[in-house]
């Protein structure tokens, strides 16, 4: 009789503690998606109002009325960035990027790729200085390349032309991809490289033939990268294209909203078309960069 | 390890010293021809700049006497001198006397790298312990939560200056709509220096949930499951199991994005622009201010300092977070 009154007497307690652990569950959940919502909305809300606003009137942006969706929905913004605006200069723009980030991107790829094969692959004089070197290089304030980079770009009469601006875009992008690609070479196998060597291959061969190929996942996340570096560039570009009509698309974006007459309407819907194809292509691309930041780092 | 150095180098040096050296350069040489092409292009780009920069930095140089151009078909040979530490500590215009600019540009920078990096850093583990638990639609809100590292940072810094412009901004427009006064977001430093951090703290907070997150991940379960034998609150798990665990990735991370942070340009240029007075400009966006005005041997000058700052904080930093126990 006892016992069964006090066994009762601790089921009782356990169904207690038990809905209590449930139930704590249960808020910490509704806490945990409330924080999440909350914080997704503050990272999307800013890309909202922009997308909005490329479609709304004139009127509707210049009024202090707030809305969040256009009223009266118009293409006027979009028309007018890409075609009316000083002759339509907006697609050059594009275009103009479209080549430098191209452009840097091969050139980006080709030396990053040789260099961490050397790094990779062989053991010669100067290979740990070299290796930190390319870290150390990033942590140079570009404000103090700025200038010299100006003077000899000058020298060789390559200011305001798009070879130059590739070249020092390609230098800002190497030391990273160096690492990166340094990273997926370790991860392949020596053997299969000296295989190819005892049948004959050289050096060269090997690299072209054996290595290049099987890092071909390695070699799309460099490209990658070089490329988004210089599409989403601004200072380099502000500094060493002086002509209107060489200005890439960060450069000539700012020009619709500077002090004395910002069209934020053209802005934004510059802003829309050029954000969303390589937005989207970074978040395809981005797991793939942070393992590759973490494993070149691990592997020194 | 060993053994692949043997394949490599079949031909191993036995006379030490100087000989060995030879030896192993004329080994190296293929090595050599694979790093060719990009010493020469960082060469050229950036070691030469360097080079040429830390000696501006040391000159008098402006935009009168650089010369390096062609007026015609004239050559203009550049026609500066050395001025050996003018440019830092002379009294009228050393960028290190005391009536200089620098001293409240500094604080602004530290104050801006500061509170970059700590809110990055909280809300960043914050909501990477959050989006580590299982939790429905994770994977949708870490997708949604990386959008502001995917906008084009330009793009961020140029919206974002309109949200909060004084007099047509989304934010005052809103304050005005309902009865309120707007907020000089323009005209007071304090107000202007809030508006570029929390620009910056959006862009930045993606980074920090990527890291720790993948941080998280590699920390072997059965640690978890042992602390949960011996009865361990959540609280204790996190103290002693999570957060010594991420030491090396939040090691890495903040170490980067004091880097970065020190020296973004694009947010506090577009943003604000150094607005009111250059109450809200860095040491970066100083250094182009002067480059701009042809004043080049000070915007080197400024440049110098923050290479200094930089690689003495990064080498105490790596000391001082690697060896917790020697450093005390």
């Amino acid at each position: 009789m006892a016992t069964t009154q006090l066994n009762a007497v601790e089921q009782a307690k356990a169904k207690v503690g038990a809905s209590r652990v449930q139930r704590q569950r249960i808020l910490g959940a509704i806490g945990s998606h409330a924080v999440l919502v909350f914080a997704t909305f503050i990272a999307l809300f800013p890309c909202f109002w922009i997308v909005s606003a490329s479609f709304k009137p004139k009127s509707e942006i210049d009024s202090s009325e707030i809305s969040l969706f256009p009223k009266a929905p118009t293409l006027s913004n979009y028309s007018y960035t890409l075609f009316d605006n000083q002759n339509a200069i907006f697609w050059k723009w594009l275009l103009n990027s479209l080549i430098v980030a191209g452009l840097t991107a091969v050139l980006g790829v080709f030396l990053s790729a040789t260099a961490a094969y050397a790094f990779s692959r062989f053991n010669f004089v100067g290979k740990k200085v070299g290796l930190m070197s390319f870290l150390v290089v990033q942590m140079f304030p570009l404000a103090l390349l700025l200038l010299p980079i100006f003077n000899i770009l000058n020298g060789l009469k390559l200011i305001n032309t798009i070879p130059g601006l590739v070249l020092a875009y390609s230098t800002t992008a190497i030391p990273f991809c160096v690492w990166m690609m340094k990273g997926f070479f370790d991860t392949i196998p020596y053997e299969l490289e000296e295989a190819a060597q005892i049948d004959g291959l050289g050096k060269l061969g090997t690299f072209w033939r054996i290595a290049l190929p099987l890092s071909l996942p390695g070699i799309s996340v460099v490209t990658f990268f070089s490329f988004m570096t210089a599409w989403n560039e601004f200072l380099l570009a502000l500094v060493l294209m002086t002509g209107n009509e060489n200005y890439t698309v960060s450069v000539g974006l700012r020009t619709f909203v500077d002090a004395y007459r910002a069209n934020w309407g053209a802005y934004s819907a510059g802003a829309t078309l050029v954000t969303i194809p390589v937005a989207l292509l970074f978040l395809w691309a981005q797991r793939y960069l942070v393992s590759g930041l973490t494993s070149g780092g691990v592997k020194g | 390890m060993a053994q692949k150095q043997a394949v490599r180098r079949p031909v191993l040096a036995t006379t030490g010293g100087l000989g060995k050296f030879w030896h192993d350069l004329i080994n190296s040489r293929t090595a050599y021809l694979f790093l060719a092409p990009t010493l020469v292009v960082m060469g050229l780009l950036v070691v030469w700049p360097l080079v040429q920069g830390l000696y501006f930095a040391f000159t008098n140089v402006n935009q009168k006497n650089l010369g390096n151009k062609y007026i015609g078909d004239n050559y203009v040979a550049p026609s500066f001198k050395f001025v050996g530490l003018d440019n830092f500590f002379d009294a009228d215009s050393g960028v290190l006397a005391f009536s200089s600019p620098f001293w409240g540009v500094l604080r602004q920078t530290l104050v801006w790298v500061g509170s970059n990096v700590i809110l990055h850093f909280a809300i960043g583990l914050g909501l990477a312990l959050i989006l580590n638990r299982k939790i429905a639609g994770r994977s949708v809100y870490r997708v949604l939560l990386m959008i502001p590292w995917a906008v084009p940072s330009y793009i961020s810094a140029l919206s974002w200056s309109w949200i909060f412009n004084q007099n047509t901004g989304l934010i005052n427009n809103s304050l005005r709509g309902v009865g309120l006064s707007g907020i000089p977001w323009s005209t007071d430093a304090v107000w202007a220096t809030v508006a570029v951090i929390t620009v910056n703290v959006w862009l930045g907070v993606p980074f920090y949930i990527v890291t720790m997150l993948g941080g998280m991940q590699s920390i072997p379960g059965d640690l978890y499951e042992a602390s949960s034998i011996d009865g361990a609150t959540t609280w204790q798990n996190f103290r002693f199991i999570t957060l010594p665990m991420l030491q090396p990735v939040v090691l890495t991370a903040t170490l980067l994005d004091v880097i970065w942070t020190f020296q973004n340009f694009n947010v506090i240029y577009l943003t604000t622009g150094g607005a009111p007075a250059g109450q809200t400009d860095i040491l970066v966006t100083k250094s182009y201010q002067f480059f701009t005005q042809g004043r080049y041997s000070e915007s080197a000058a400024y440049s110098v300092v923050m290479l200094l700052m930089l690689a003495t904080f990064s080498i105490v930093y790596t000391r001082i977070l690697r060896n917790p126990q020697e450093a005390k």
